[in-house]
């Protein structure tokens, strides 16, 4: 790289940016250091340059930093080095060591903007994840390959959905090498913890590389801390052949953070206060899961999302709706009620289970049964509305039925404890006593073959 | 003189660049920096000019060399288009692929049209035939198709001479007498439209296979429609049945800034479907522009454009064409993307002031037409948009609701339900209805439209009726509009209610819709009756034939079934003494 040359011309400072003047030619993009009075150095990042002036977002925060600072730019856009090494250790938010284990000897370099996958060498993601937990396999089903968020709220324990998750997904019958990784951004270090002792705990961590963005470290860095967890697990799916399983958390500390640099370049904001490239920023991360013709790794994503004032249409959710396939969605009402996991089943959605379930994957009756136990479901609730006016001796004896169905559907169905880990057969088998319940005419959703093969009272 | 075709960078500011020291014209091709990046410009202000550049810009400095193409955004017309996939700004995936390997990188170029392969060429006109710009010149089988070959718009004079045989792209097959070369491939501006002699009544359906769309709100062949709902309330899905089901005989899926799986499912399940129509493979009348939403957001931008363009040339050899854009809010956000790097005053929620009149321009690209060459051709254009909170009172969503004619309104609290398509039968419309009465009585039935009313009549009823049953509950009702509320229910659920991934109920042809709505119609006349002679609901709802309504759509031999049915409604009925 030859040496950079310093420059001591900064002519402003605000927020997380700094403005230097009268530079060479600078890259777009191109890393930057900055070195302070103190002895210390920043990193930053080329976001505008011109004959009169270069922009600069400073990761580390801007704190410290004065006019007279030293900046030197790179002449590389920010890369990371990676290895297999990677396994077993725990990074900062900005990929230095913080286990106090060796430093990562690179066996590759990589830049941490991925290139977007050809949609022409994706691979169709249609291997079955087994979860353990009936009210995704059953209803909202994971497949490898798939980027599927959790929309939660704060005070519900998404945190120990996702471990659940991770401790327990497996492709039935198949003994692969696979990894998590683990993004950190803005989380408490009480939560963080939390992580760490469950993955120790399981024997995790040895099939784990952790980077962790605490809620005291910059707020800026959080920009990097995903790039670097992704870059990591594109290294491992589609350079080591591994199945990578990304959780990353908190999706709305990363947007706070994409929020605050729109704000500092005094740009046009879309949707309260967020910038209008927010849908492109999110997707140019959650993108980076899938599956690539020809490669045996995969990436699957599990962000975890709090939705500011458990509000689905807030730009956080919003956006990121639209860019995953599918949210898992935590409910409050049903976390007062003490069930666990909380999933709001008709709120959550898997587009890609239709490519994942069904004969040869799960079981041929998966697509009818769930069908059905949403339609009977959503019905039932729809009776609790009418239950509170008109009480329940107002209901015929059919409804009567479907408002039961909804009960026992949430006691036992979608309640399981924290390390029950149900068998997709298991799961549909459970589903279909509960319909047993329910007259069958009212089983609309299901083709008579299905319903004479697998109803325990219609059984042939 | 200078040399006005090569300058300097002296910004970068993520897609967008500033160069000084070319001369170029609004919407000139430019080559950027020392990757020669591919970028158009989009603002001249003194001796600046403003690029958005297709491809990541990251690394390029103030200094490198910006050189001006002399052209505009231009797509390649000609045979080899159909089954391709391409990116906004018509560079061919596979061969990028090939390039670059699994990632998409920067500075590669590649054709839109293979340059080797030969094309068996046959005129259908002679020598010494007066030409006008836009004349049928020949065919070539393609895809599923004849392609005609067609002189280019601005061409015309007399014919030289022409040949038979098989040529490349870019072989000469023929001469005008004023020496105008004619090869099989021409080149049209993106953002131009392509000319026609006049715009036609759109007085033909075009058949979609779904029944919610042929049946209540139906699009006409040259038609325009807006499919707008939250995530995942089915835009998708819809564009994609519409792609395989509809009775168009080519079809352009623009997947602008939305998921590479998204469109990985489209490429392997293409493949292996049948074109209804001709029984060939789907692929073969289709051609795909994926610019995913991690694609560069300027070349996103320039995909909608390249459909439309690759749309109008099908319409000029006479064929009817629908174009699918998912999505179109990702469209405008690139738009918004652009301008605010631009500067430019915003309007309304950041989006550029000149927002409405890009979607009209778009939209007014569609129609059915009377071609150049005296065919009629037309282009259906079903534009998904996704409103940020599900709030369709947001500008895209409304600006495009001023200009298209038909709404299909997804609904979440549907897409909770798991009724599919969300379609909400009470919000949606279509303008073309009255238009298209007379196809349908010709076509289908005399009875359609009395069909068509008495559905949309039985539901708006039940939506009456349901404020009140969440008030006082059903049983307070007479038993009549208990009747109502059941019919409406079978309208819902076996009706409307239509599973894209069911072999059998993804395609509903038009004749079987018809008899479908008429002989639950039948139902509902019955059933009447045996309430006006006090049978109870409770029985008429328990007949076996209801139950057989809602089931035998996943049938196999539904035609038949629902003959059988209709037969069993009134057996079933006489036994209740009706
Ligand atoms: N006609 C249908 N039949 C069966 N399922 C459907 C149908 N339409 C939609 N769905 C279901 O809804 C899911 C979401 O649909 P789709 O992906 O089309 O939503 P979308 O509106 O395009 O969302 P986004 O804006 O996020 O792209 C599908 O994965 C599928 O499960
Ligand atoms: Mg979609």
């Amino acid at each position: 790289m030859g040496m950079a040359k310093e420059y001591h011309t900064i002519s402003q400072i605000a927020g997380p940016l700094v403005f230097v003047e009268r530079t060479e030619p600078v890259g777009y993009g191109e890393l930057v250091t900055i070195a302070l009075p103190d002895g210390s150095t920043k990193r930053g990042q080329v976001l505008d340059t011109s004959d009169e002036i270069v922009v600069v977002q400073v990761f580390e925060g801007t704190g410290g930093i004065d006019r007279g600072s030293g900046v030197k730019f790179l002449g590389e856009t920010i890369k990371m080095p990676v290895s297999r090494d990677m396994l077993g250790r725990i990074l900062s938010g900005s990929g230095e060591p913080l286990d106090k284990g060796p430093p990562i000897i690179p066996e590759k370099r990589l830049e941490i903007i991925g290139s977007a996958i050809n949609p022409w060498a994706r691979d169709n993601p249609r291997e079955f994840i087994q979860t353990g937990i009936s009210s995704i396999d059953g209803m909202n089903t994971l497949v490898r390959g798939q980027k599927l968020p959790i929309f939660s709220g704060s005070g519900l324990p998404h945190n120990d959905i996702a471990l659940q998750i991770a401790r327990q997904a497996k492709v039935i019958g198949k003994k692969e090498e696979f990894a998590v990784v683990f993004g950190a951004m803005g989380i408490t270090s009480e939560e963080a913890q939390y992580f760490m002792k469950d993955f120790e705990r399981t024997g995790a961590l040895k099939r784990a590389v952790v980077f962790l963005n605490l809620a005291d470290d910059p707020a800026i860095e959080r920009l990097l801390t995903p790039r670097l967890a992704l870059t990591t697990a594109e290294y491992l799916a589609f350079d080591l052949d591994m199945h990578v399983l990304v959780i990353w958390t908190d999706v709305t500390n990363y947007s706070e953070a994409l929020r605050q640099i729109g704000a500092a370049r005094e740009e046009v904001p879309a949707r309260r206060g967020y910038p209008g490239y927010m849908y492109t920023d999110l997707a140019s991360m959650y993108e980076r899961a899938g599956r690539i013709k020809g490669k045996k790794g995969s990436i699957t994503q599990f962000p975890i999302l709090s939705m500011p004032g458990d509000d689905i249409t807030h730009p956080i959710p919003d956006l990121t709706g639209y860019i995953t396939e599918g949210q898992i969605v935590a409910s409050r009402e049903l976390h007062r009620k003490g069930i666990f996991p909380p999933i709001a089943v008709e709120r959550s959605l898997s587009r890609l289970m239709g490519q994942g379930i069904g004969a040869g994957h799960t079981r041929e009756d998966h697509r009818a049964v769930s069908d059905q136990l949403y339609a009977s479901y959503a019905e039932g609730r729809d009776l609790r509305g009418l239950v509170a006016i008109v009480g329940k001796e107002a209901l015929s004896e059919r409804d009567r039925k479907f408002l039961d169905f909804a009960d026992a559907f949430e006691d036992r169905f979608v309640r399981q404890s924290k390390d029950e880990d149900r068998t997709i057969d298991q799961t549909l088998d459970l589903g279909w006593e509960l319909l047993s319940a329910l007259p069958v005419d009212s089983l609309t959703k299901i083709d008579r073959k299905i319903i004479e093969k697998y109803h325990p009272k219609q059984k042939k | 003189m200078a040399d006005q075709k090569k300058g300097k960078i002296s910004r970068v500011a993520g897609p967008v660049v500033t160069a000084e020291g070319i001369s170029p014209r609004m919407y000139d091709v430019v080559l950027v920096g020392e990757l020669k990046l591919m970028g158009e410009v989009i603002k001249l202000v003194g001796n600046k000019t403003v690029i958005q550049v297709y491809e990541d810009t990251s690394g390029i400095r103030p200094g490198e060399e910006v050189v001006d193409t002399g052209a505009p955004l231009q797509v390649e017309l000609g045979p080899g288009l159909l089954s391709s996939v391409y990116d906004g700004v018509q560079r061919p995936l596979p061969v990028l692929r090939d390039k670059q390997g699994d990632f998409v990188s920067r500075g590669v170029t590649a054709p839109g049209l293979d340059r080797k392969t030969k094309w068996k060429f046959t005129p259908t006109v002679k020598k010494g035939a007066a030409l006008e710009g836009g004349a049928v010149l020949g065919e070539i089988p393609e895809g599923n198709i004849v392609h005609k070959v067609l002189l280019p718009p601005k061409a015309k004079g007399k014919l030289k001479n022409i040949s038979e045989g098989e040529f490349t792209i870019e072989d000469t097959i023929g001469e005008l007498d004023n020496g105008t070369k004619i090869q099989l491939m021409q080149r049209w501006p993106v953002r131009q439209s392509r000319p026609y002699v006049d715009k036609l009544l759109p007085d033909i359906p075009l058949v979609t296979g779904q029944r919610v769309l042929d049946m209540l709100f139906p699009l006409a062949k040259g038609g325009t429609a807006a499919i707008p709902g939250g995530f995942g309330t089915g835009k998708t899905v819809t564009s994609q049945q519409l792609s395989k089901w509809s009775d168009a005989q080519i079809v352009i899926y623009v997947g602008c800034g939305e998921r590479g799986n998204e469109m990985t499912e489209v490429l392997t399940s293409f493949p292996e479907l049948e074109d209804p129509k001709t029984g060939k493979p789907l692929m073969g009348r289709t051609v795909l522009v994926a610019n995913t939403s991690n694609m560069p957001v300027a070349a996103r931008e320039a995909s909608v454009y390249t459909g439309i363009t690759i749309a109008e040339y099908y319409r000029d050899m006479g064929y009817d064409v629908s174009l699918m854009a998912d999505s179109t809010s990702r469209w405008a956000e690139a738009m918004r993307e652009i301008s605010s790097r631009l500067e430019e005053m915003p309007g309304e929620e950041g989006y550029p002031a000149y927002l409405a009149a890009r979607l009209s321009e778009f939209y007014e690209r569609c129609g059915r037409v009377k071609t150049l060459s005296g065919n009629i051709g037309s282009i259906s254009v079903i534009g998904a948009v996704s409103p940020s909170g599900g709030d369709f009172s947001e500008p895209v969503t409304q600006n495009t609701l001023r200009i298209v004619k038909v709404f299909w309104a997804l609904d979440s609290k549907l897409r909770e339900r798991r009724h599919f398509p969300a379609i909400n039968w009470l919000t949606s419309y279509s303008l073309y209805s009255p238009i298209l009465e007379d196809w349908y009585r010709k076509n289908i039935s005399e009875d359609w439209n009395a069909v068509r009313l008495w559905a949309m009549e039985t539901l708006q009823k039940e939506s009456e009726l349901q404020e009140i049953v969440q008030l006082v509950g059903s049983d307070a009702l007479p038993e009549e509009q208990r009747l109502t509320l059941e019919v409406a229910r079978m309208i819902r659920e076996f009706f409307l209610q239509q599973s894209a991934y069911h072999p059998v109920d993804t395609y509903s042809p038009l004749k079987r819709q018809y008899e479908y709505m008429s002989a639950i119609r039948k139902f509902s006349e019955h059933a009447k009756k045996a309430v006006s002679l006090e049978v109870p609901l409770e029985k008429i709802v328990s007949l076996p034939c209801r139950s057989d309504l809602g089931k035998l759509k996943f049938e196999e031999a539904i035609d038949q079934d629902l003959k059988k049915v209709s037969a069993e409604i009134e057996k079933q009925f006489a036994g209740l003494g009706v």
